[in-house]
């Protein structure tokens, strides 16, 4: 397998005073070296917990990981030693861009110490990485001179590339004093800074306006492909996993119904769920169609295919189990019993 | 109805709300029922120097005092007192301080700022030294303690009022009530008094065990109502110059007043914990369905 | 248009809000709508979109009264509506209703759902108990709930339900006119496509008017049949949907269309080249606003600002539209 990442059948699940709610259900999914893929769902579907768990922060008071695998560059992320996954790979080789842009830098400190303070564990000129050595605790550990000045250089060429004006001064304002937009551009030079494999971008374009978006979505696509890097994509948008995505991947109720290049995904779906989605985007002159019926609730989710209930073609067989993964065409997958085009 | 019956079954389940609302239960039931349970009823009144400084023992549970009465039977009554003292002081001061509160919290004008730096100056002063200041200037006498207190203590109501107001103001139900053509008095008494008046009764039930307290002091001070009035604090100063032999005379006041103003606390941070957080996550829930939050 | 008088009338309406230093001093206005002139006929929808800080949900707000207007005059039915006293504002709210992008937080949290039902025809009309029972019934089978509702507190309701409670409440006065601030935003696709169907379905039980404010542009383009752009504050662009969304004249309306994906089409951002942000509120541009992102900006739009003028069939205010 060529594959960057591979999530292999991967639970989660989250206590709650009614039970345990199963926010994952046997999740697979692969993103290639370079690829860009978006992770399309309503809210509640699991791709935020997805992408937390991929990266091993999902929340202590909640969530936990049941079963599955996740193989990133052949390490089974899961299996390793906890504090190695933390200093090699994340932040590293998998980093984050968040979905608020306004939280998530802290307001007292500029943007330059907050980004300096990642690049003294992140930056990708750190070599003695992976040999945690336990002699010195972490506040004591030093920032040697010259890296400090490599990183810091490096950070003065990222800000440039994401067109933020005037870097050098830039690092030394506060937070406050930049706009949503900038601030976004911002989260994207820190996940670019050291040097990843995998970026994980969580909705990072929700909560910018249409113009600002079409903007960033341009700058991250140009720069990921420019260097290479492949990015998880989650939104609830499908405009915007049309605009940046080379994959498209479809989640409901914490499971994954299908997986397929962006034009196909869009052109012939396959699943049901896909279809009634697509549909429902607005259209002018058109008769609205909605989705009849609700989102299950997670602690007692219908067996098998959890859109069954609010299936057209449901028969029995999808209550049984779980459809499997069906080719459609090539790198074209869904996991349902009667795809579209084909019953 | 249904929110009350709610309310008592998540209290029943907090152990130390529990004990606390148990030991309010016991003072009032006390007061209340002090003739039949007092094993001398007349030694509110009646002095026996023969008996005087007994320890504890068969005929008298908790000794007697100076006069030779009955401490025990004095205590019983004395929580009439004490719940007469607590309730009118902290009732008057709801009826002060929350008009107050919700007209400053309403209007955004002079008026507002003139009554919230009112009640600033009365904060600004420690409770006890007021009180004393007015019980003293007044003469001690049972109407002077409570009127003491009300008057110091309104002002804390008027203030979490007033914050609570102004921050209810920016709920969205609020304007959009206004908006659907509500009276700003329809808004004030239908919407935000409700709204405000978990907070105001969590500050009424820990009111009720500092004023207590606030008033046990004035008695200890003389300044409360004179005696023969079994009230506590004054019990407990009666008791200094027998000390520490008489030790029961001081102990058993104590641990009434003791017990009392705990039971209060109790009741109200068991309150408190349910009732906010209650609105809230009720609150929290509804927003989670069908809108993306995170 | 038609012969009929319009519904609402907004003239020059300008709303500016005070800045204010620590000691309460005022040092600088934003202002958030300065000077914007528009026309509702009865039965319409229109639609009123422009990105965050252009004014548009304070326009709604000035319009219901939410806030008062600094200057300018708005008439509904042909009455000013804007400097009136408050009791006399207030009874307006008959006719006139906003609703807010998530109508379940209207409610009242401590009050039953037929509590708030009934509230309105409470503070408004003289009618009996029984008379607003039939009422209440009428519009909760409008929006789609059970009668078993009434009796419940709004947490023990989904987000959806609330929802359709919020804009009930709104309708038991029959109002004509209805503004809807920001309705679908923050929606998933599937429950956005819901709540439009029942604004349809209730704009055609109940005869009602619409001022959609939004940011979706997919979505005003599908509900809308006539569309205001409005940018830091005035309105750039207004006509029919259909040609303003086919063939934009103003230069922002085009770099906010060309902005918005089109599944189906090339991908937009290939080509997008608006730079720049939208210019503090505070510290608006001389001349046309839009001119320091304006590709096609000239010498004279520094100095002289563009005011709406027929261009074709839309209103444009653009000097070189």
């Amino acid at each position: 397998m060529s594959e960057l990442l591979a999530v292999d059948n991967l639970t989660v699940e989250f206590p709650t005073d009614r039970g345990a709610a199963q926010v994952l259900d046997r999740i697979s999914l692969e993103i290639a070296p370079g690829e860009v893929v978006g992770l399309v769902g309503e809210s509640g579907c699991g791709k935020t917990t997805l992408a937390r768990a991929i990266l091993g922060v999902l929340p202590r008071s909640g969530g936990r990981i049941t079963s599955g695998q996740i193989r990133f560059k052949g390490r089974d992320l899961l299996a390793e030693d906890p504090r190695l996954v933390n200093d090699e790979i994340r932040g590293r080789a998998i980093t984050f861009i968040p979905q608020d842009p306004w939280s998530s830098w802290s307001p007292l400190f500029t943007v330059g110490a907050q980004v300096m303070d990642v690049m003294k564990w992140k930056s990708p000129r750190r070599t003695r990485a992976g040999r945690l050595t336990r002699r010195w605790p972490a506040l004591l550990r030093g920032y040697p001179r010259a890296r400090r000045r490599a990183d810091w250089q490096a950070t003065i060429d990222v800000l440039r590339a994401v067109h933020v004006p005037e870097p050098e001064r830039a690092l030394r304002r506060l937070p406050h004093e930049f706009s949503g937009g900038q601030r976004q551009r911002l989260l994207i030079a820190l996940a670019l800074l050291p040097g990843p494999d995998l970026i994980i971008a969580d909705e990072p374009t929700t909560a910018l306006d249409v113009t600002i978006q079409a903007q960033i979505l341009r700058l991250l696509r140009s720069l990921v492909k420019e260097r290479g890097v492949s990015v998880l994509f989650t939104t609830h948008d499908l405009g915007t996993a049309y605009e940046i995505c080379d994959r498209v991947v479809v989640m409901y109720a914490g499971q994954e119904m299908e997986s397929a290049p962006t034009a196909a995904f869009f052109e012939r779906p396959a699943h049901p769920y896909t279809r009634r989605l697509i549909e429902s985007l607005p259209t002018p002159g058109e008769e609205i169609r909605d989705i009849p019926g609700e989102v299950p609730s997670l602690i007692d989710p219908p067996p098998g295919c959890r859109f069954h209930p609010r299936c057209d073609y449901a028969t029995a067989e999808c209550r049984a189990a779980r459809p499997a993964a069906r080719i459609v065409d090539g790198p074209h997958r869904v996991r349902c019993v009667h795809p579209v085009g084909k019953a | 109805m249904r929110a009350i019956a709610a309310l008592l079954r998540s209290l029943a389940r907090d152990r130390s709300a529990l004990l606390g609302l148990g030991l309010i239960l016991a003072l009032v039931l006390s007061a209340v029922l002090a003739p039949v349970l007092a094993t001398y009823p007349g030694d509110v009144f009646e002095i026996h120097p023969a008996k005087r400084l007994l320890s504890p023992g068969p005929d008298h549970w908790l000794g007697t005092d100076r006069m030779g009465s009955d401490i025990y039977s004095r205590l019983l009554f004395g929580a009439r007192i004490t719940i007469l003292i607590g309730v009118i002081a902290v009732g008057a001061s709801l009826v002060i301080g929350v008009p107050v509160g919700l007209v400053a919290g309403h209007y955004h004008s002079w008026t507002s700022d003139l009554l919230m730096r009112v009640s600033d100056i009365f904060l600004a002063v420690p409770q006890v030294v007021l009180a004393i200041a007015i019980a003293q200037t007044l003469g001690p006498s049972l109407p002077n303690v409570i009127l003491a207190l009300s008057v110091t203590y309104w002002p804390w109501f008027a203030r979490l009022v007033y914050a609570e107001t102004r921050s209810l103001e920016k709920e969205i139900f609020i304007e959009s009530t206004a908006a659907l053509g509500a009276s700003p008095w329809r808004l004030i008494a239908l919407h935000v008094l409700p709204n405000v008046a978990s907070p105001v009764i969590v500050r009424a039930s820990i009111g009720m065990g500092f004023t207590i307290l606030t008033a046990a002091a004035l008695g200890f001070l003389g300044l409360g109502p004179p005696p023969p009035t079994p009230e506590w604090g004054r019990t407990i100063a009666e008791s200094r110059e027998f000390l520490p032999d008489a030790w029961w005379y001081a102990a058993a006041p104590g641990l009434a007043i003791f017990l009392t103003v705990m039971g209060f606390n109790l009741l109200g941070d068991g309150l408190r914990d349910l009732l906010d957080p209650r609105i809230r996550r009720s609150r929290g829930i509804a927003a989670g369905a069908g809108v993306r939050d995170e | 248009m038609s012969a009929t008088a319009p519904l609402l009338e907004i003239e020059a309406l300008t709303r500016h809000f005070p800045v204010r230093d620590a000691f309460g001093r005022r040092t600088d206005w934003v202002r958030a709508v300065d000077g914007v002139t528009l026309a509702v006929w009865p039965g319409e929808t229109v639609g009123l979109v422009g990105e965050s800080g252009c004014g548009k949900s304070t326009l709604g707000k000035t319009v219901m009264g939410i806030h008062a207007p600094t200057s300018g005059a708005i008439r509904f039915d042909g009455r000013e509506i804007g400097r009136l006293p408050a009791r006399e504002r207030r009874k307006v709210a008959r006719d006139l209703q906003y609703v807010y992008q998530d109508p379940g937080a209207s409610l009242d949290p401590r009050w039953k759902i037929g509590r708030s039902l009934h509230e309105p025809l409470v503070i408004h009309t003289a009618l009996s108990r029984h008379e607003r029972d039939r009422r209440v019934e009428e519009i909760l089978r409008a929006v789609g709930l059970p009668d078993a509702h009434l009796d419940l507190y709004p947490h023990e309701l989904s987000g959806g339900q609330q929802r359709r409670v919020g804009l009930g409440r709104i309708l038991m006065l029959a109002p004509r006119l209805v503004i809807l601030d920001e309705p679908t935003s923050g929606l998933d696709v599937s429950v956005q496509a819901s709540v439009l169907k029942l604004f349809r379905r209730l704009q055609a039980t109940f005869a009602l008017t619409y001022l959609f404010i939004s940011h979706d542009l997919a979505v005003v383009r599908a509900m809308c049949r006539r569309v205001a752009v409005m940018y830091l504050g005035v309105l750039v662009e207004v006509g029919d949907a259909t040609s303003l969304f086919a063939a934009p004249r103003h230069p922002y309306t085009r770099s906010l269309l060309a902005a918005v994906p089109r599944i189906g089409g090339p991908r937009v951002t290939r080509d997008f080249s608006l730079e720049g942000e939208p210019p503090n509120p505070r510290d608006i541009p001389t001349g046309c606003r839009f001119r320091t992102r304006c590709p096609i900006a000239e010498a004279r739009c520094a100095s002289e600002a563009p005011a709406l003028r027929l261009v074709e069939d839309h209103l444009v205010a653009c000097h070189l539209a």
